[in-house]
């Protein structure tokens, strides 16, 4: 997996939000790699960026207020940052799509489902296929995603699916082109339990059979656990530390992932645990340094005024914290 | 859309109409002054006032003459106006067209402006043109429709003499023969081009006069609800999936926010034929809304009940035609309504 070339490589990404009154400084140097055929988990309390991330990676950011303020995200190589609209249309809806969070909120409800379908996947065939052929993908894709009676599916409004349908529909859509790159965004997230969990299921059998890479953001480590093959760590606009899965859940290094696994209830008992205390920082003032010293408790002087680096740990596991710097490797212990 | 909503809608509306006419009979019985009085004159002798009391049924309880009133205005009698001395269903028949035609074309002016200039200033919204549009659409919404209709006069008739001032059609035309009663139309029905130019250059000021209030407040609407609409998910989604931002525009954004738009659509038509009398007297317009406004000028009570009657009738059919509008953009009205609601 390290020496093939990555597929989308996030650089140091800086993304503001221009308010009124100020600034949101919310994105402070996000770094992220995928590579093809990969699983990348992406998790961090609600707020911390993850959205802000992957709506950039996709130029779907809202601009105003957003603004990128700097950093590159490479797609195959190529910065997506500074692609022509054109340009960008060849890889948004062909090569990299997205699915949102809330499939009541992600259909349109004035159209009905083939109407939603047709244009994607026009534009992902450039315009080359039929009105029939057309009409069979989105068949296809409904296929896919296990719905009964496609045919009458598709020209069902949003209002008479339920909610999981919906989603269904979505994670159809979003894969009917063959995109190489699947970014989901807390799928399911909106949807009852045992539902999610169908859903989830799956997506991640589609995602194996098409071999498609898939990001997938979550605040559910459940979730995560189960299907991603590496798990990147965000907390406050910053990659606080990635890891394989297994190595991440294991030991966790970062003060911040070790609250996160803590947060998980155990079925060995141990009781509630407590937690991270406090909330994330105001990004109009975010806290100078390592933006997480103002909750850590193992804070440092230097982190409170200068940022940290990704340290490498061992292979493929980094994490940003001075207290694997190499001039703290013997403090921390 | 389907047949049980339409019958729904129609029933609905007859309980409306019904209660309006209930409200209209009781008040012009409560309004001071005898109309027999009025019908008659102050000089008439007694007994001719006691035969007409007795003739208009004056002298049974209120319930009795209200149904004498509504069997003769069912039957289209609405008795006769005070002050043209006809019938007041044939004022109706022949002032009615001019206020629906002028209303026709206020409600096409306010659309295609609202429209355009709601969609631009959601294009471009803080930047410029949304700017410029938004400080003329808060003064359009607070300005009065005779405020323009003066302004238009001066500008259009006086000084740039482009427009004629007032009336229907200048002298030495002959109106054509009345089909629909809307000269404009009538004139194309003959093929009259040189009437229906004439009709058409006179209909201009008064329309617009008429349109400035909605359209600038329809362009606010539709710039909201598609400044709304654009952070929705279901946008971000499409542009996500690879749908051109052309597309994006012209379809995913445009249809769920003209929902709005046309919902207020409605109301503002039907209010716009009832206010439209200052702007009728401005221009020596020959509709309803000034004919009605004499008639409560003069207490012509017969003639009141039935213009406000046939107001009624036009607000209650307009906004079922809005309603089956607006059920056609949007599945989640028409679906919920079929399933019997």
């Amino acid at each position: 997996m390290v020496n093939k070339a990555p597929l989308l490589e996030i650089k140091n990404l800086r993304v503001h939000y221009k308010v009124y009154g100020g600034v949101l400084k919310v994105l402070d140097g996000v770094n992220l790699t995928v590579y093809p055929g990969e699983k990348v988990g992406l998790v961090g309390e609600t707020g911390c960026g993850k959205t802000t991330t992957m709506k950039t990676a996709l130029a779907i950011l809202p601009v105003p207020p957003g603004v990128v303020v700097g950093g590159e995200i490479l797609y195959k190589g190529r910065n997506l940052l500074a692609m022509s609209p054109r340009q960008l249309s060849n890889v948004r809806g062909r090569e990299m799509t997205m699915i949102f969070q809330d499939p009541m909120a992600a259909l349109n409800p004035v159209f009905n489902v083939e109407q939603q379908f047709t244009p994607v996947l026009k534009h992902a065939a450039k315009n080359h296929l039929s009105n029939k052929e057309i009409h069979a993908q989105a068949v296809l894709a409904l296929q896919d995603v296990a719905l009964a009676d496609p045919e009458r599916l598709l020209q069902a409004y949003p209002i008479q699916l339920s909610g999981g349908m919906r989603q269904r529909v979505c994670i159809g859509m979003a894969l009917a082109t063959r995109p190489q790159l699947l970014i989901a965004d807390e799928p399911g997230t909106a949807l009852d339990v045992t539902i999610q969990a169908q859903v989830l299921r799956l997506l991640n059998n589609l995602v194996d059979r098409l071999n498609t890479s898939i990001i997938l953001i979550t605040h559910s480590l459940g979730v995560v656990y189960e299907t991603v093959d590496r798990l990147y760590v965000m907390y406050a606009g910053n990659i606080v530390e990635v890891a394989p899965t297994r190595k991440l859940f294991s030991n966790p290094l970062h003060p911040y992932s070790q609250g996160l696994m803590d947060a998980v209830p155990k079925l060995s008992g141990g009781g509630i645990s407590q937690g991270i205390s406090g909330r994330i920082p105001d990004y109009s003032h975010p806290p100078a340094g390592c933006r997480f010293h103002t909750r850590c408790s193992h804070v440092m002087e230097i982190c409170r005024h200068q940022k940290p680096p990704e340290f490498e740990v061992e292979e493929g596991h980094k994490v940003a914290c001075y207290l694997y710097g190499p001039k703290n490797q013997e403090a921390a212990v | 859309m389907s047949v049980i909503f339409l019958a729904k809608r129609l029933v609905h509306s007859v309980f409306v109409l019904l209660g309006l006419s209930i409200v209209i009979f009781l008040i012009a019985r409560i309004v001071p002054g005898d109309p027999v009085r009025l019908a008659v004159g102050a000089r008439a002798p007694q007994w001719v006032v006691d035969n007409m009391r007795e003739h208009m049924h004056l002298n049974e309880p209120l319930h009795i003459q209200y149904g004498y009133w509504l069997r003769d205005a069912l039957q289209g009698d609405f008795g006769i106006s005070l002050v043209t001395r006809r019938g007041v269903a044939k004022d109706i028949r022949e002032f009615l067209p001019a206020t629906f035609e002028l209303a026709l074309y206020s409600l096409f002016i306010s659309v295609t402006g609202a429209l355009s200039f709601g969609i631009i200033s959601a294009r471009y919204k803080d930047r410029w043109a949304d700017n410029v549009i938004r400080i003329f659409s808060y003064l359009g919404v607070v300005t009065p429709s005779f405020v323009f209709a003066i302004i238009f006069l001066l500008i259009f008739a006086f000084v740039l003499d482009w427009l004629p001032a007032i009336g229907r059609l200048s002298n030495g035309l002959t109106l054509p023969p009345r089909v629909t009663g809307m000269v404009t139309i009538d004139a194309l029905l003959i093929g009259d081009f040189n009437v229906f130019w004439d009709a058409f250059k006179h209909i201009i000021m008064p329309a617009l006069s008429l349109a400035m209030g909605s359209m600038a407040q329809e362009a606010r609407i539709t710039r909201a609800s598609m400044a709304d609409n654009l952070t929705k998910d279901y946008i971000a989604s499409a542009r996500a999936l690879g749908v051109s931002e052309s597309l994006v525009m012209r379809r995913f954004l445009l249809k769920p926010s003209l929902i709005p738009t046309v919902s207020i659509l409605g109301l503002d038509f039907a209010a716009g034929m009832g206010n439209a009398f200052l702007v009728e007297l401005i221009f020596n317009w020959p509709g309803l809304s000034r004919y009605g406004m004499n008639a409560m000028l003069s207490k012509d009570l017969n003639a009141i009940s039935a213009v406000i009657l046939t107001f009624g009738v036009v607000f209650v059919v307009v906004n079922i035609c809005v309603d089956i509008v607006v059920g056609q953009l949007d599945p989640r009205i028409r679906l919920s309504t079929a399933k019997g609601d």
